[in-house]
């Protein structure tokens, strides 16, 4: 499946909930989302479509929380990155390890590392910073 | 029956990726496995921050020992997509031959390990004998055993000589016959058969829920492979083709990577082939990385290497974010090594080839004695017992 067709895949079922589209190349494209639309939609990629979750991208850009699930379609060498923003004051979003298995790791890292609350994640512990880093310091945040 | 934990790892001189795994043992079956990460962490991504797009290069070229290249080629193919750069053709062939050399030295120090594990000393030692005169060609094309520093954004640093070509092509070509041979070992021999096959199985959903990469996912019949899927650098340029096996267990990762050991060279024959009609720049002149953000790849010997880079328009990246096969193919042993017994335990989790060293650090704790302890080579040996067990009653 092509990007066009994957973006056009996502419209038709999302067509109010598409915030924004952004075409970087023929196999690199971005979509925005809500927040609340994430998991819905992660579902979509990953159930219907058949995206691979190849990894996701936590950046404190100041003013918000940005996170990127990057959903590789291999049989077109597309990646498609669901872009959203949380709240930077207390950044919380539904975990996606209950859809996809091989998020686990991932969403505890931005956990850790951005301080993003992953909510319903089954195992949200620490994955690689030391037992005795002191609570609330995240080392990827711009303070 | 009494639950016993076998912390493996997580430290050993030799390792570069150190990981701890917590074994449940029900007598001989393995119950539940538990990993824990992060004894190496070094924090290279927030360091990115702080290095300009050029030591960036370098910089992750520092990810890995093993894959060193690797990182360098998703880098530069992320930050070529940013920037929308184009490489010269002839740069394209010299990084695809690194990147095939290092595969072959790599799955070569695999098969090797894996040999080890099972009892087979003599294809450990064959098998490292064999992978020296790559590292003596990296060295005489790129001045460097590991660390090749061979690429930069918009193409690459050194050139192949003309001079150099024949070594190369010589030196491949006399990986043939070895491979023939290893290849006749592992799929001809009968222990090696019962050894290996049916166990640390994966099934093709498996790999889809966990997101496994690379021989892992390719030994379940799940055909992805960067160098095809998302063509970059010569791969689309030259003629090969993608290695899969059915079966998901320990064996088929081993045939997928011996086999894939012959497509490394076709590549590499390829590529020099070319080298010799292509001249040109084996860069293209970047002056400065314009805001925005890009992702590359790379198929690394144990599977898709994925770089995302933002950049602000400034000298330096303002994330960096790396994610390297192992971190997806680590979590599978979850289901491969659950179920299975303690003998097998080594060589599925050595089956991912996540640089495992660990083994040799192995303590078994009876959580009820507190005081039964038992070393990493035991493990081995117990590994080893069973192949020997298997030869014997094949020979009565």
């Amino acid at each position: 499946m092509t990007a066009r067709e994957i973006l056009k895949r996502v419209r038709d079922r999302f067509s109010d909930k598409v915030l924004k589209v952004f075409e970087k190349s023929p196999r690199r494209v971005y979509v925005d989302f809500d927040p609340k639309d994430v998991p819905e939609v992660v579902r979509f990629l990953f159930r219907e479509l058949g995206g691979r979750l190849a990894t996701a991208t936590g950046i404190d850009t100041r003013n918000n929380i940005e996170i990127l699930y990057h959903f590789s379609f291999d049989n077109s060498g597309t990646i498609v990155s669901l872009r959203t923003l949380v709240d930077r004051g207390s950044p919380e979003i539904e975990s996606i390890t209950p859809i996809i298995k091989g998020a686990e790791w991932i969403e505890r890292e931005i956990h850790e590392l951005l301080g993003v609350n992953f909510v319903n994640h089954p195992n949200l512990k620490r994955l690689l910073l030391f037992e005795n880093w002191p609570e609330g310091k995240y080392p990827l945040r711009r303070e | 029956m009494a639950k016993t934990v076998i912390p493996i790892g997580p430290y050993h001189p030799l390792q570069e990726e150190p990981e701890f795994f917590k074994l449940l043992v029900e007598g001989e079956k393995v119950v539940d496995l538990e990993i824990e990460i992060g004894y190496n962490h070094r924090g290279i991504e927030k360091i990115a921050e702080s290095k300009s797009y050029d030591q960036v290069v370098f910089l992750v070229e520092r990810v890995c020992g093993i894959c060193s290249t690797s990182h360098p080629i998703a880098c530069v193919n992320a930050l070529e997509d940013l920037g929308d750069i184009n490489v010269p053709e002839r740069a394209l062939y010299i990084r695809s031959i690194v990147g095939e050399l290092e595969r072959l030295h790599s799955h070569l120090l695999w098969l090797g390990l894996a040999g080890h594990f099972i009892g087979y000393n003599t294809v450990w030692m064959w098998a490292w004998k064999y992978r020296e005169p790559i590292l003596d060609i990296f060295e005489k094309i790129t001045g460097n055993r590991q660390h090749y520093a061979m690429m930069k954004v918009g193409g690459v640093r050194r050139d192949i000589e003309a001079d150099d070509i024949p070594a190369i092509g010589k030196m491949v070509d006399g990986l043939l016959p070895v491979l023939d041979m290893f290849r006749g070992a592992v799929m001809d021999d009968p222990v090696i058969h019962a050894r290996l096959k049916g166990i640390g199985v994966l099934t093709k959903e498996d790999i889809f829920e966990y997101g496994a990469l690379g021989p892992t996912a390719r030994a379940s019949g799940v055909a992805i492979d960067v160098r095809k899927d998302d063509p970059y650098g010569a791969y689309p340029l030259v003629d090969w083709q993608v290695i899969t096996q059915a079966e998901g267990d320990v064996f088929a990762k081993a045939v997928v990577r011996i086999l894939e050991m012959y497509e490394s060279i076709r590549i590499i024959k390829g590529c020099l082939d070319r080298l010799k009609v292509v001249g040109g720049e084996i860069a293209a002149k970047v002056k400065e990385i314009p805001p925005g953000e890009g992702i590359g790849r790379h198929e690394a010997p144990r599977g898709e290497v994925f770089h995302y880079v933002r950049s602000d328009g400034s000298n330096r990246p303002v994330r960096y974010k790396i994610r390297a096969p192992s971190y997806m193919n680590v979590p599978t042993n979850q289901k491969s090594v659950v179920g299975g017994t303690i003998s097998d335990a080594t060589i599925t989790l050595a089956a991912v080839d996540p640089c495992y060293c660990c083994t040799e650090r192995v303590a078994v704790v009876d959580t009820k004695t507190g005081n039964k302890r038992l070393t990493g080579q035991y493990l081995i040996r117990l590994s080893q017992e069973k192949t020997f067990k298997i030869k014997r009653n094949l020979v009565v």
